[in-house]
């Protein structure tokens, strides 16, 4: 399997390949998979750090990437291993870097929460909430100013919504009309508490109206209404009409970091949302519509577990970056 | 050669890199009208509007916006009114500008420029005369300037455009309006370098933007008293310039440091051990600094003349330290 040896999940180039169903599930997987691996890593304390796991959004990440060219840019936040899979990020690196090895994307010095994979246009993680939103604008208005009809595009939480930078960002995108499409993922809390908590705003959506920028709020565990409402927003974006808020509505169904308790959140709502898992979900969709075999199915987690084993010892044979290396790239 | 005022100078700078690079854009609060000052007045009428960004009072957002169109290949310069605003930007700048290319071990580069305008002059009051440079010595990854003459403001300007790393570019806003003849290409000083603008052989006097000026007077007037101070202009901060400092220091054996903003925490602390690591022994008395109080900037006239170190200040401190002798 040549795909495992270079550690990187089938990435689609543009999105017109990937309107192959089996492949967005095969993709989901990847990102299942891995953040799975990442978790028993952890565990093991073969991987240390401040971890934030996005199982059970993994329909959001697949579903705004597949609409995306190859150079369309991505900024994530501090949950976003799922989102640089989705672009296209090598699993052997990207695992390798959560790992502190000198063969990460970032030779270790970025870690869970700074994933950089330039060369696949995700373009930063961050761990500041909100903190990203921005910067996708300033993607965007370069691109708009390079006329390469790129869009960016940032993904962000629903904590990210009573940030100062978030509001500021939509007015200015609207203003400015900037190609950029503003990605929230709403899984109902902000680290501990919920989000009816933080405001009283409970569509994020809403934000988006008050700025005068089209937005739509999808069910984030359909990966095709996913794509439906994300294809709106990138023709929009290259056509030049100007930004759009894409709210989905998701939950993560593990803590808030690896090691939460989470013992804010009732066990019944974990087991309704475990009922709306998206991965399981569309295996029922293609099932229902013949649009796969059982051996598809069956590959696509086998595969998608394959590499992720691959990615694992890649990273643990991976040497350490070495100790003055502190003191490396400070300065460009 | 031509005589420049320090703001035209900044402008000169600005102008001459954005003929020549298209990709050097500014973006700032009414900065295509000019901003308040004027320095970027008429740049968008040559230029295209579309080079100088008017931005709403957004100053966190905003600088962000420069650095995610940093990432993407362009070279912008982000004007920031007032140095006491940039609070509302620290985070993009301090957490994202500074650290992007280190976080992403050199996969992406920040090649920003931040302009920003600091210091008493006009009665302001505490939200609009501070000087923070201090604040950002402590964040690796960010240069930091200081123009104190229009020369040199030209040249940094330039520098600061051209690096690929984030420069903070502060002005003194009393200086906007004093002239000076500029070289073509400004002083053609390389940016971490600091200058020594008056030799002297008993006593070092180091200073940036607006101090130099009072060190200056303060040289020639202990002239007078026969003493020869050597004054240095420290220029840059971040990278600081110490070969040069420590140079002058085991010559005179005694330091001065004079800086317009308060003591405590200062680049003058910063200084005093960087030369004491190196130049300990050569020094004959304790390395002084010559600060405004540790206090907010007030705003009455007599009390905000009292902040301001002056030509009299640096003075009783070369005197104190000419008076006091190893034991």
């Amino acid at each position: 399997m040549t795909a495992a040896k270079q550690g990187r999940a089938k990435a689609p180039a543009r999105r017109d390949e990937n309107r192959d169903p089996v492949s967005l599930l095969r993709r989901m997987w990847v990102i299942r998979a891995f953040e799975e691996k990442v978790s028993a890593l952890y565990a093991a304390r073969e991987i240390v750090g401040l971890l934030h796991l996005g199982i059970g959004q993994e329909a959001v990440a697949v579903g705004v990437c597949g609409m995306l060219d190859a150079d369309d840019l991505v900024y994530g936040g501090h949950r976003s291993h799922g989102h640089a899979i989705a672009k296209g990020a090598d699993l052997n690196r990207l695992m390798a870097e959560l790992a502190g090895r000198a063969t990460g994307y970032c030779r270790g010095k970025g870690g869970s929460m700074h994933v950089v994979a330039a060369e696949t246009g995700f373009v930063t993680a961050s761990g500041v909430v909100g903190g990203t939103v921005p910067l996708a604008l300033g993607a965007a208005f370069a691109a708009r100013e390079k006329g390469v009809g790129r869009v960016a595009v940032v993904f962000f939480g629903d904590g990210a919504g009573q940030t100062g930078p978030f509001h500021e960002s939509l007015n200015i995108a609207s203003l400015w009309g900037l190609p950029v499409i503003f990605v929230c993922e709403n899984n109902g809390y902000a680290e501990f508490t919920p989000l009816s908590a933080h405001t009283k705003v409970e569509r994020l959506a809403r934000h988006a109206e008050t700025y005068g920028i089209p937005s739509a709020t999808v069910d984030g565990n359909d990966i095709l209404a996913v794509r439906k409402a994300m294809g709106r927003a990138v023709d929009n974006a290259r056509a030049g009409k100007g930004p759009t808020f894409v709210e989905c509505l998701t939950y993560r169904l593990r803590g808030h970091y690896e090691g939460d308790p989470g013992k804010y959140r009732e066990l019944s709502q974990l087991a309704d949302w475990k009922k709306k898992d998206p991965i399981a979900r569309f295996t029922r969709v293609l099932k229902r519509r013949r649009a796969a075999s059982a051996k598809d199915f069956e590959e696509a987690e086998g595969d998608a577990r394959a590499l992720v084993e691959a990615a694992a010892e890649f990273a643990l044979a991976s040497p350490w970056p070495e100790p003055e290396e502190t003191g490396t790239q400070v300065w460009a | 050669m031509a005589e420049l005022s320090y703001l035209e100078a900044i402008r000169s700078g600005l102008l001459a890199e954005m003929r020549e690079d298209p990709s050097v854009y500014v973006f700032g609060e009414d900065v295509a009208l000019g901003g308040p000052f004027g320095v970027t007045q008429g740049i968008a009428e040559e230029l295209g509007g579309h080079r100088v960004v008017n931005t709403p009072i957004s100053e966190g957002t905003v600088m962000g916006v420069a650095i995610g169109a940093a990432l993407s290949g362009l070279r912008p310069v982000v004007e920031i009114m007032f140095v006491d605003f940039i609070t509302l930007a620290m985070d993009q700048l301090v957490n994202h500008a500074a650290k992007l290319h280190y976080m992403s071990g050199g996969q992406l580069k920040v090649p920003l420029t931040v302009r920003v305008q600091c210091g008493v002059q006009g009665n302001m009051g505490a939200h609009h005369s501070q000087s923070l440079e201090s604040w950002f010595l402590h964040v690796p990854g960010l240069k930091v300037v200081m123009p104190s003459n229009p020369a040199d403001a030209e040249s940094l300007m330039r520098n600061a455009i051209r690096d690929d790393n984030p420069v903070l570019f502060i002005e003194h806003r009393a200086l906007y309006f004093s002239r000076a003849e500029v070289p073509e290409g400004g002083s053609g000083l390389a940016m971490d370098r600091a200058s020594v603008l008056r030799p002297g052989t008993d006593v070092t006097v180091a200073a940036l933007s607006k101090m130099v000026q009072p060190a200056l007077e303060a040289a020639e007037a202990l002239a007078g008293e026969g003493v020869s101070a050597e004054v240095i202009d420290l220029r840059c901060l971040v990278p600081l310039d110490i070969d040069t400092l420590v140079e002058s220091v085991r010559k005179t054996s005694r330091l001065i440091v004079v800086h317009e903003a308060v003591e405590q925490g200062g680049i003058g602390a910063e200084v005093a051990a960087l030369v004491q690591e190196r130049a300990l022994y050569y020094l004959d008395s304790p390395i002084l600094r010559v600060a405004a109080p540790n206090a907010p900037v007030p705003c009455a006239p007599p009390l905000e003349t009292f902040f301001v170190p002056d030509k009299e200040r640096i003075m009783e401190a070369v005197r104190r330290s000419l008076a006091s002798q190893p034991a």
